[in-house]
């Protein structure tokens, strides 16, 4: 089946509706949108404080269209493990449990609980959408924030390289693991329904530009998020029951300096740096990490 | 026990309704139907669910659009322009 037979099959009902707060040409609210599309109605979504915590909710106002918890900072994983639970003393089955957090809520302020539902193997799938900073304050640096890039606190580019969660919870034995693009939106779903399909904890791990904090232009973000596959940087690949697999090679790998040149937030690194950079990459080669 | 709520607060999806971002843009998409071949890569990239399609043409929901252009940069056969509104 070709990409346009894929794309017409699936839903056109919009369970995020438009109207939302998002910032234009945001990478988090077109994460969620793909998402919902392999997710369908009967999804119970936990979202703690993060961008797209503050995009779908308004006053007395809510952009989304199933039932949406916003959870603390800390715990999304532990209220889906909780909401969970209550389901099935009620003998609700056939729902569908995300926790979907940023990668402050996922990869710092969010790791404890996250890594406990991991280890419990509790019944849930786990989305983190990466925008490698802490938009909802300001953009500062986080865990996932690449060496290099500039934040507000930052300002010489981050001394330290980027926290890898998929391996962490790779290692933590989950049954599924992926990564995912927006710019690639039927692997991310293909992996979602085949998350949707498991028992027990899964865990997806989606990169999201953000035009804002990373310094291009809002028309840039799917481009943005092509090159960061394309040069070898964010490998899409999955890991079922330990089994791992490419699941996107680029035909001819970019050259890492298109997608550093692209960004402002890497505006100040040198040809050194680049070259640097593309030699880990070069030394990671197919490897999926 | 059932709660007590606002009437008419937290209907499913009614942030759509009457959006506050219909006034966030400064450019709007156009379409050239005759260039459009409906592969629907505007519709699955677009950030604002701003991007209708019904049996046989893509439509723009200019209330849900905040005019960032990926549909015009990411459209293969260049059917989209952006124009100041």
């Amino acid at each position: 089946m070709g990409e346009r037979e894929e794309l017409y099959r699936l839903p056109r009902e919009e369970l995020l509706s438009g109207g939302h707060q998002g910032i234009s040409g945001y990478g988090g609210t077109i994460a969620v949108r793909q998402a919902l599309k392999a997710l369908g109605p009967n999804t119970v979504i936990v979202v703690p404080a993060s961008a797209v915590a503050t995009v779908g909710g308004l006053n007395t106002s809510t952009a989304w269209r199933i039932p949406f918890v916003h959870s603390l900072f800390e715990c999304a994983p532990a209220m889906a493990t909780g909401i969970r639970a209550a389901l099935e003393i009620k003998g609700k089955t056939g729902v569908t449990l995300v926790s979907f957090a940023g990668d402050a809520g996922s990869a710092d302020i969010g790791f404890q609980s996250l890594s406990g539902a991991a280890e419990r193997d509790e019944d849930i799938i786990h989305v983190c959408y990466d925008d490698e900073a802490y938009l909802n304050t300001g953009g500062q640096a986080g865990g996932t924030t690449p060496a290099g890039a500039q934040t507000v606190n930052t300002p010489q580019g981050k001394p330290t390289g980027k926290k890898d969660l998929l391996s962490i919870i790779e290692a933590h034995g989950a049954g599924y693991v992926a990564s995912a693009s927006i710019a690639f939106p039927l692997d991310f779903i293909a992996k979602l329904r085949k998350a949707k399909e498991r028992k027990g904890f899964r865990y997806l791990h989606i990169l999201t530009p953000n035009p804002a904090t990373w310094g291009f232009a809002a028309d840039q973000t799917i481009h943005i998020a092509r090159l960061a596959v394309d040069c070898g940087l964010w490998p899409l690949f999955e890991v079922e029951d330990g089994g791992r697999r490419v699941t996107y090679a680029p035909v001819r790998r970019v050259p890492v300096a298109d997608y550093i040149r692209a960004q402002g937030r890497f505006r100040h690194l040198t040809g050194d740096q680049i070259a640097a950079m593309q030699a880990q990459v070069d030394a990671s080669a197919g490897g999926g990490r | 026990m059932k709660l007590p709520t606002t009437p008419g607060a937290y209907q499913p999806g009614n942030m759509g309704v009457n959006p506050r971002t219909a006034g966030w843009k400064s450019k709007a998409p156009v379409l050239d139907a005759g260039k459009c071949d409906q592969c629907l890569k505007c519709w699955i990239y677009c950030p604002d669910a701003a991007v209708e399609v019904t049996a046989d043409k893509v439509r723009f929901i200019l209330d849900y659009c905040k005019g960032c252009g990926i549909c015009a940069v990411e459209c293969p056969t260049a059917a989209i322009s952006m124009a100041g509104v």
